[in-house]
This record gives structure tokens, sequence and C-alpha cells, in this order.
């Protein structure tokens, strides 16, 4: 036994002032961006500035860049915000993917079985119902098993995915256009039945409905007995049922809530965006989500930020790969590399290293 | 005997956990051949030290040596090479495995399981133990559990052996028993601490005692020459009466009516077996019994919170309607019009949420209320506010985390917000446990103004003095079935310890 | 008609990445750690052997190759590139604390990302002339089978038509078992899982036995990814077509209730799922077809909603997994 003190050890800190915890994070994300600009310089070649002046193009070079931004933002903001109530409620929801999907197939299956049969007006409230009863649907089903049964929520939702992606895939055959090309194609292109009307340009009707639910959640969250409930249920199960709270039924409406606003997601990218359905239209955004939710520690108005710096990441890379001709999934890298440094940089807002005060001598 | 070098030497040991200094510069020597009592109050910081001594926690400052030899201890397997043990008060058992699984976890060399459980029957016929080797934890008696763990101690060899508290979860008899093993390892030159803060343990079982206060060494001395009273001083810091006030019921009326309660716990045991008795209102009535005989499912079943095999409990109203709570979840029996204020025993998982401030944990009870689907944020503030000022909580504000604050405070806030209800029933569990006195002799206060302005209070405690005291009937239980009630005036201290183990001993242990 | 002769080796094929990734997800959840970056780490893995490869093949003529080198090279990048994936996953969750759901995502976003991104990007980088990355001349060396199969038969070619990863996925699965159930080490990495307190209490270093288990379960995964473009897809390396298999090996630790050995089986039977479509006549209506590669995946939400009904003390997920430990915690 003559060993050393150890030099340091870690001890969980007391409440840092939120400056200061916002300047850490900040120091993490630029430590980040400049592994990132010094990967895609090992890369490329090109010079680091450059690649900064590159990925702030890809959202800011013009105006289509910078619409084509917010709508993608909102979309991404979208799933996030889905998910967040359920996060609150420390229900690990990972399956917004195929819940966004199945938004998304409800929708199309509006378009396509009723496009010229309804007036518009009653076929885009039947979509948006639809979509929402959908989402809800898939949402709710892990949610009735974890309620009952406490059956893992990270895992049933995650396999739901799947389930939804098979779906969708089963009637892209079934509704396939042209036949034999096992793809929708662009619904109702000629008569644009159940295409979401545009208001300004076609970027902005999405963008204000994201805009309004942000609020919405916001306020849910926060002001609402549902939102207390909810917070209440995540902190501890017991207290709840104390209180008197049914912590099966809060389970189940929160996911409900978090499935609609899912499906919502896939009602603007089918009915607004792309006009059409393919088992990619989520793009991963079930779990981007998830991480933008997290970043902002499950507050609505700081995913805006996140989810802004995760799509701005996102374009930016994409130009960089047009410009070098390099794979599409570079964004991928780059933000697994800001991830990873946001990610780590809460243990140093949580804890912090304390050196030895004595450097007394053994012996 | 005082000439010998110390087994274990520490000195100026600090240990801070964020703002809160657990323990600040303190001594404590520890001599072969003697048992050490280490005294102190809840949270006195006594655990603390002798994790740091075990290897759990690691010394913000200070030196500790061993034989004479400054040692460094970083880990629980520095602590385990230089022959020190601790049995936890919260066992560090693997529930999933078998006793000798968990007796040779963390050694060293090739796996034989079936040598290790030879080895452990030998240890056991030496000390007298009853363990199968080959039985999982999750099928153990706390005391199985418990002989587990000091088997696992005496496996490895330790010559040095702290434990913690290790009486609260036996019966007197158990008690007994460990204490004449404790006494056979002191003959066999081995070194032991046990923490406690039962001042008739200290008397029967130590040589020596050590007193803590508020993480600060206070001093030593052989047991035989001091008594109780100084030791409580020592303890405390000044000289204490331990008189708590009981003014006699005004006007008892029964309240609530329990009969033939029967629960069973979710594996299918037998919690509690044909309960009956009557809470009357404007008096205290105490609920005696080891732990886990049924307690925490009783009051549980009254706040409607425990599923139940049979029975009924009934309120009384003052005008004699009666109403029947079995079966109702705590919300409809607020709709009812019951008032029904539960203090549980765990404050913080269950009475209060930790990581929220004190303005939203009492919005706990209150939330509901109002039409619309909005919250109500000012009037829990407001009720945040009095709570602090009228028990002074110390805290830094209301929207300070109560995860943040110390045991005592945050049974304040709990009692505080259950209390600002005007219930007619107050159902406590151990609402002094870790408090310090002058905090418990609020809470006593509190319970006593509750009394006398007519609530049913149902106050479950472990401390039998304090019992004997306070309640006006005391309600003893044994193995989940009622062995008697009596009145708190003239009970003496004995009869209610025979009560507590006369019938079902071993089915206490089930 | 259903032709289960030339059913079983490719159900068996198709479940052995599965049987790879599982068995290395479940020595990592059998430490508390639930790695969700297991999909990206096979990806990693994967990608990682075919760029090895890739410029063995580019600098060595196909005549000059030896056998020992061309299999070497994948196999030592599969398992240096997933075991800095696993490091990663343990600095940020065990070092760090960090939340492991999120980590783990975020793991899987890169990890696919990275792969896609060289598979996609290679030959630019090199300045290769190759159209596309077929590495045949190292799948010979990962398919080859056993020389005796083709002279038995259905026997052979049920049991002895595989390359040899594939007999040592069967072989780490086993040795697994073996050392969870029978071994001290595997003893401790059990209680690190189920209560790291305890087990640092009894003197386990947890941060040590949290790290390797992740570590060498990140390097078993990242085989997977490995056999299946090196055996299974033939050298050939498609960006996405290693799909969601990362996934239903996550799904096959719960499937096998945390046993490796169980998982030889029901990987083969997850294979045989994934497959089952392609062997089902269902005529013209190829829209069905999509239904029954959905069976794969109600298989297992049917048995996570068993096991969580039953609640069956051994059965149970090891009951610290998910949360971060720290020493002085209160």
């Amino acid at each position: 036994m003559h060993e050393k003190t150890p030099l340091f050890h870690i001890t969980k800190r007391g409440a840092l002032p939120w400056y200061r915890a916002w300047m850490i994070r900040a120091i993490g994300i630029i430590a980040a961006l400049i592994l990132c600009a010094l990967v895609t310089t090992v890369l490329t070649g090109v010079n680091p500035l450059q690649v900064y002046v590159t990925i702030f193009k890809g959202s800011f070079a013009s105006a289509r860049r910078f619409w084509d931004m917010l709508q993608k933002l909102s979309i991404l903001l979208c799933v996030s915000l889905a998910v967040t109530p359920a996060f609150r409620m420390r229900f690990w929801n990972i399956g917004g993917e195929g819940q966004v999907l199945i938004g998304g197939l409800a929708t199309a299956a509006c378009m396509i079985l009723l496009g010229g049969k309804l007036p518009n007006w009653a076929l885009i409230l039947l979509m948006i119902a639809s979509s929402i009863v959908a989402g809800a649907i898939w949402g709710g089903i892990p949610a009735i098993f974890k309620a009952k049964w406490n059956t893992n929520e990270t895992l049933f939702t995650l396999m739901m995915n799947y389930v939804a992606i098979q779906l969708v895939r089963y009637f892209s055959v079934v509704w396939e256009s042209p036949k034999g090309s096992g793809t929708i194609g662009m619904i109702n292109q000629a008569t644009q039945a159940g295409w979401l009307p545009e208001i300004g340009n076609k970027y902005l009707l999405k963008i204000l409905v994201v805009a309004v639910l942000t609020v919405g959640v916001y306020v849910y969250l926060n002001y609402s007995k549902h939102g207390y409930e909810i917070a209440v249920v995540g902190e501890s199960e017991r207290t709840a049922r104390y209180v008197g709270i049914k912590v099966e039924k809060v389970i189940v409406r929160t996911m409900l809530l978090s499935g609609a606003i899912c499906g919502i997601a896939g009602l603007l990218l089918v009915g607004g965006t792309d006009h059409t359905l393919t088992d990619t239209i989520a793009g991963g955004r079930g779990f981007t989500a998830v991480m933008v939710s997290w970043l902002a520690k499950f507050n609505p108005i700081w995913m805006i930020l996140t989810s802004f710096l995760l799509v701005f990441l996102d374009k930016g890379a994409s130009e960089i790969s047009a410009m070098f001709s390099l794979n599409q999934s570079f964004s991928d890298i780059l933000t697994g590399i800001i991830l990873f440094f946001i990610i780590g940089c809460e243990f140093f807002i949580n804890y912090q290293i304390q050196f030895r005060k004595s450097g007394k001598e053994e012996q | 005997m005082e000439k010998k070098t110390p087994a274990v030497k520490m000195r100026n040991i600090t240990k801070r956990f964020g703002s809160i200094l657990a323990n600040d510069k303190c001594w404590l020597d520890i001599y072969r051949g003697e048992i050490l009592a280490l005294l102190g109050e809840n949270g006195s910081g006594k655990t603390t030290l002798m994790n740091m001594l075990s290897g759990i926690y690691f010394p913000d400052e200070g030196e500790i040596s061993i034989d004479g030899k400054p040692v460094v201890i970083r880990s629980p397997k520095d602590a385990f090479d230089l022959g020190i043990g601790m049995i936890h008060q919260h066992f560090k058992l693997v529930d999933v495995l078998t006793a000798t699984e968990n007796i040779v976890l963390g050694l060293d060399g090739k796996l034989d399981l079936k040598e290790a459980a030879k080895k452990i029957r030998e240890i056991c016929d030496t000390y007298g133990f009853e363990v199968d080797p080959d039985q999982k934890i999750y099928d153990m008696s706390v005391s199985q559990k418990q002989t587990v763990e000091i088997i696992k101690v005496l496996y490895r060899g330790a010559d040095i052996l702290i434990l913690d508290e290790p009486t609260a979860v036996l019966t007197p008899q158990e008690t007994d028993k460990l204490f004449a093993v404790l006494r056979n390892m002191r003959n066999d030159d081995k070194a032991i601490v046990i923490i406690t803060h039962k001042m008739h343990e200290v008397e029967a079982l130590s040589d020596r005692v050590a007193v803590l206060r508020h993480g600060q060494f206070i001093g030593d001395m052989l047991t035989k020459d001091t008594d109780a009273q100084e030791m409580t001083n020592m303890m405390v810091g000044r000289p204490v009466t331990l008189n708590i006030d009981r003014p006699e019921p005004k006007n008892p009326k029964p309240r609530i009516e329990v009969k033939g309660l029967t629960v069973r716990s979710m594996d299918g045991i037998l919690k509690l077996d044909d309960v009956s008795f009557t809470a009357n209102s404007g008096e205290i009535l105490g609920i005696a019994g080891i732990s886990g005989c049924g307690q925490k499912e009783l009051l549980e079943a009254i706040a409607g919170l425990q599923p139940t095999e049979g029975g009924s409990i009934t309120y009384i109203e003052d005008d004699g309607t009666r109403e029947e709570l079995l079966g109702k979840d705590p919300l409809s029996i607020a709709e009812m019009g019951v008032t029904l204020s539960f203090v549980p025993e765990d404050r913080l998982g269950m009475g209060l949420v930790g990581n929220m401030d004190l303005s939203d944990n009492m919005m706990l009870r209150s939330f509901r209320r109002g039409r619309g689907i909005f919250t109500d944020r000012r009037s829990p503030k407001k009720l945040a506010e009095t709570v602090v000022q009228e028990l002074e909580v110390n805290t830094p504000g209301v929207s300070t985390p109560v995860r943040r604050l110390s045991g005592g405070n945050v049974q304040k806030v709990l009692v505080g917000r259950e209390i600002s209800a005007a219930p007619t029933v107050l159902l406590t569990a151990y609402a002094v446990r870790g408090l310090d006195i002058n905090s418990s002799y609020m809470i006593y206060d509190l319970i006593n103004r509750q009394k006398a302005e007519g609530v049913a209070v149902i106050y479950v405690g472990e401390d039998l003095d304090v019992l004997l005291e306070l309640a006006d009937r005391i309600l003893v239980l044994c193995g989940g079935k009622v062995s008697g009630i009596v009145p708190g005036r003239g009970a003496t201290k004995r009869d209610v310890g025979m009560m507590m183990t006369k019938m079902g001993g071993n089915q206490a242990n089930a | 008609m259903f032709d289960i002769l030339s059913f079983l080796p490719r159900a068996v094929m198709q479940g052995i990445p599965l049987l790879l990734g599982s068995t290395g997800e479940t020595l990592t959840e059998k430490s508390g750690n639930l790695n969700l970056g297991i999909p990206g780490i096979m990806y990693v893995g994967g990608i990682c052997g075919v760029i090895g490869s890739f410029l063995y093949e580019q600098k060595v003529p196909a005549e000059a190759m030896n056998g020992f080198v061309a299999v070497l090279i994948p196999v030592v990048c599969c398992l240096v590139g997933s075991l800095l994936m696993g490091l990663l996953y343990c600095f940020l969750t065990v070092t760090l604390r960090a939340n492991q759901n999120v980590t783990g995502l975020a793991m899987t976003t890169f990890g696919v990302g990275f792969g896609n991104f060289f598979g996609g990007s290679l030959i630019k980088l090199f300045d290769s002339d190759v159209p596309s990355i077929v590495l045949s001349n190292t799948n010979r060396y990962f398919a080859a089978s056993l020389p005796f199969a083709e002279n038995m038969g259905a026997v052979g070619k049920v049991f002895f038509s595989y390359g040899w990863l594939a007999y040592t996925a069967v072989i780490i699965a086993l040795v697994a078992s073996w050392v969870l159930n029978r071994t001290r080490t595997g003893l401790h990495l059990r209680a690190v899982g189920e209560n790291p307190q305890t087990a640092d209490a009894a003197g386990i270093n947890v941060v040590k036995y949290k790290y390797m288990a992740t570590c060498i379960g990140s390097m078993i995964a990242g085989l997977g990814g490995l056999y299946y473009v090196m055996d299974y897809a033939a050298g050939i390396w498609s960006n996405d077509a290693f799909g969601d298999r990362g996934w239903l090996a996550i799904a096959l630790v719960i499937f096998t209730l945390w046993k490796p050995n169980v998982g030889i089986l029901s990987s083969f039977l997850f294979g045989g799922l994934y497959i089952l479509h392609q062997y089902i006549p269902s005529g013209m209506n190829l829209a069905v077809k999509e239904l029954y590669k959905m069976i794969p995946y109600v298989v297992t939400i049917i048995v996570l909603i068993i096991t969580s009904m039953r609640n069956k003390r051994e059965n149970q997920p090891p009951a610290s997994l998910g949360l971060p430990y720290f020493r002085e915690e209160r």
C-alpha cells in the first residue's frame, strides 16, 4: 500500500448559474466546430476557414436556401416537440420515425382514395384528422403496454418503427404509380387535391403551424395541469400515485399526444412538402429529435436553437459534399461530432474535478 | 490497554458533499480486542467517516494510518487488503445471485463455488449462523441477508469490522445472537466498530465509545466510565431532557375504524393479517413493531395506495356518517371530502419530488384546484413561503429543489404541506427518522397541535421511548398481526418490546 | 414450393451478423450499458474492414494475395474501428456519465454516416479507377467453406457450407455464455450490471468492467458488420445495404433473455424470418412480401410483451441497465 494519493477526484457540483452552464456548452460547440473543420480539411484539402464559409452558405447563400432551412428546421422541431412530453415523463419514445410515417401514410391514403371525390377543404380536414389519429394510435400502443405491464418502451417504440416502414412499403406497392415502379409517385399531381394551401410562399404555412405548436407545447408542459402531472410521473411514479395521479392514464394520454404531433409532422411532409409517400420520408428525424430534445433539456424554446444547429450543420455539410462530390452522409459525421461534444460537456456542468488541496508527502 | 498502537488512526478527516460538510477535521482511534461504539445523531457523519475507512468515499483532506503505517484507501479493494470490512446499513448484495456468489464477489482466483460453499458452511458452524449458500438473495429475509453480509466479511479474513446500525432491522433475539458473535470476535482480537444511536446497545456491548456531532469528533472514553446522560449530552451538545408533551385527548370520537384488514404483497406474502382497530379524533395512536411488520402496508391501505385482500376501513364523520375508504384511490378519497394527510416514510421518493422546488412540491396536493386546464402557481408559492417561515425551514429560497435541503428541512416541508390542508386524519411514518433533536421536537410539537385540533393522528415510530411518551394509545404489530393495543400512559418499554416479538416472530422475517 | 434445403443455409447466413451483434450487445448490457450505438458500430466495423481490404486489393494483384494477410487486414481494421467506437461510448457514458440513450443514438447516426460516407467516397478519396467497391478476392478467403462440405450432400450444405467467421460467431457466443455463467469475471460482470454499488463495495473495479465489456462487445458486434459485407454480401459494399440489422440484433438480446447461447438458434430463427418472404409463394402479389418482412419485428414485440407480463426475476434486464454509476452519489 504505497501508492500515491490520487491527484484528483470527481465530485458533484451544486447548481451552476445558467449563463455559466451555457458558456460551457458554447465552448463545447466551438471545440466541436474546430474538429469538424479539421476533419473536413483532412478529407478535402480545403482550408478550414473556407469550410465555415461553405457551411454557412448552405443555409444562407440565397433566400430559397434560407426558407428551405427554416422548413427543414420546422419539421425537425415538430418531431422534437412530439417526443418531448414523453421524455419529460421519462418515457423513451424513440418511435418518432414510425409515428411520422404512419401519419404520412394516413394522409396519403386520404389523398389517394378520396382525392377528387370530396371538396378540397373537406379532404384536408379529413387528412388532418386521420394523420393525428394514426400517429396517436402508433404512439398509444406501446404506452398501453408500458402502463399495464411496464413493457420496455425504448425497444417497443423502436420495433414499431419497422412495422410502420413495412406498412408503408406494402402500400407503396399497392398504390404504385406508374405500375411496376413500386413507388407512389406524386399524388394528385394534376388536381393538386389534398395539397396543403400555400400562404405567401410554399414554406410559410408549415413554419407557422410549427411555431404555433412550439408555443402550445411549451405552455402545455409548463403551465397546464397535464404538464404538471407529466413532470411528477417522470420524477417519481410513487409520488404521483401518492397524490392520486393515475399514472397509467397519464402515460397513455401523453403518448397519444406525442404520437398525434408526430402524425402532424407526417401530414406536413406528405400533404405540404413532398406530395408523395416513401419509407424514408421521415429521414431519421425520429432519432435526431431525441437528441434535439435532450440537448435542449426538454425545453421547447431551447429546442428551436438545437434543431437550428443540427439543420444548419446538415445543410452546410451537404454543401461541402456537393462541392467536393463527396457522399451525402458526410453531414452525419459532422452531426455526430457535434453531438459527442455537447453530450460530453454536460459532464462539466454537473460535476467538477477537484484537485487534492494539501499535497502531503507519503511516508 | 491504552498503551497499544491503535489498529486504525484517522486524523483531520474532512469530507464535503457539495456545500454540505459531512466530516470536519474528524479524529478517530480504533483498537484491536475492543468493541468501539461510534455514537452520534443521524446526520452527524458517522456513516460517512466509516465509508471513508472502507473505501466507498475518498476524504477531501486528512490522513489514515493502519497499525501505525500511513495508508491511502482509494477503493473498497484497498480496504479489504488492509483487513477492513464494513457491513452497510443498506445491504450491498446482488439480489439475483446466490449467497455464495455474493460472498465470493470481488475475490481473485479461479471460481470454485463448491469449495466456497464448503468454507461458508464452516464459518456458519463456527458462529452458529444459519444460511443456505445456494439460496438466492431475493428469497431471503432481512436478518438472513445481514448474516450473509457478516459471513462475507469474515470469509475475507477481515480483522477490522465496521457495522452500520446492524440492529435496526433485527428482533431482540436476533440482536442478542449478533452481540454474542461480536463478543466472540472481540475475544479473537479483532477490532470492531458498531455505529449506533441507541444508548442501551452502547452500554450492553461496547468497551469504548466515541461521539461525533455535526461531523466533528467530540471525544471518546471507556464505556464503563460514562453513562447514558453524559453520552446524550455529548451527542446533542447541551443537556437535554427527553420530555415530550402529552396533553389529554379532548373529546375523542371514533374517526377511522379498521376491521379485519388483510393485505398480501406482490410476492404473495401476507403483510397484514386480520388487523382491526379504531383511531379516535383528538388522539395519537402510536404503531409499534419491528420494521417490516406491516406498518407501511397499514398506512398505505388507509391512504388508498395499497391493494387489499379483505376487511374494511370506515371513515366516521363527526355527525356519525360512515363511509367506506377501502378500494378507493387517493383521488376519490379526496373527492369524498375526506381530508387525509399522509407523511410517508420515503420522503423524497414518495412524499416529495426531489428535483422540484418548494413551491412546486406544495402544488402536489393542490394542483387540481380551480377550473380550467392551467395550474395556479401563486397560492402554492405563498404556502411555501408560509411553511418556510413558520417551520423555520433552512433554505436559500422557495425555488430551491428540495433534494438540496438537509433531511430535517425536507421533513419540515413535507409535514408543513400535509398539515396545511387542515386534515381530519394524519398518518405519519417514521416522522423524525434522520432528524436532529431540535427538528424532532418541532415535529412532535406540530403533531401535538394537530391532535389538539381534533385530528386523528396515526403515528408509526421506531423509537419506543418516543412512542411511550407521545402516543395516547399504542398498537403493537407483529408479523402483520395486532398483538395488542395498550394505553401510552403507564405502558413500559419491556411490555411493548415483548409484544413486538411475542407471536409470529418468525413471520416477521418471512 | 418451400425449398427448405436452400432456406436453412440462407437463414443461418442471415442470422450470423445478428448473432455477433446480439452477443456483443448482451455482454455490453450485462455491464449495465444499454448501447443503442450497436447499429452504428456494426457499420463502422464493416466499413473499416472494407477500407483495409480495399487498400490491400488495390496494392496487391489478386495472384499475389496472401490468404492469411487478406483476412488479417480487414479483421484487424474492423476490430480497431469498433473498439474505438466502444471506447468513445464508454468515455461518454461511463467516464463523463452522459445519458446512454442519447449517446447511443448519436453513435448510430455517426456510425451509419461514417459507413455510408466512406462507402460512397472511398473510390474518390483514393483516386481509384474502379467503378464500385467489390472485394471479390477477399471474399474468397472469407467465404471459403470446409473442403468436405460439398461431398456431404444436405448435411454438408446445412452444417458445413459457411465461411470461417460464421463458425467463429457460434464459438464466440458459446464462450461468452461460459464466461458469463462459469467464471469469476462473468460473476463480477453480472454484479456490475445488476448493482454497481454492491460490486464496488466488494472491491470490483466497476469502471474497468464496464469499459472491458462494452469494448469487447463492440468488437464482437463490429465483426457482425464485417461478416455481412465480406461473406454474406460477397465482398460488395453498397450503402445502406446492411439496413436495420443492428436494431434487430438489439431486439434479439431481449428475445434471448440476455443469454448468448440461446442467441445462436434464435439468431438463425430471426435470420429465417428475415428472408421468409422470399420463400413463401405469393404469386404476383409483391405487396404481400412487404408484410412478411414485418414478422421479425412483430415477433420481437410479442416476446417483449410476454416477458414483461410474466415478470420472472431471472428473465429481467440487468437491474442497473441504462443508469450511470457514480460512487459518491448522494
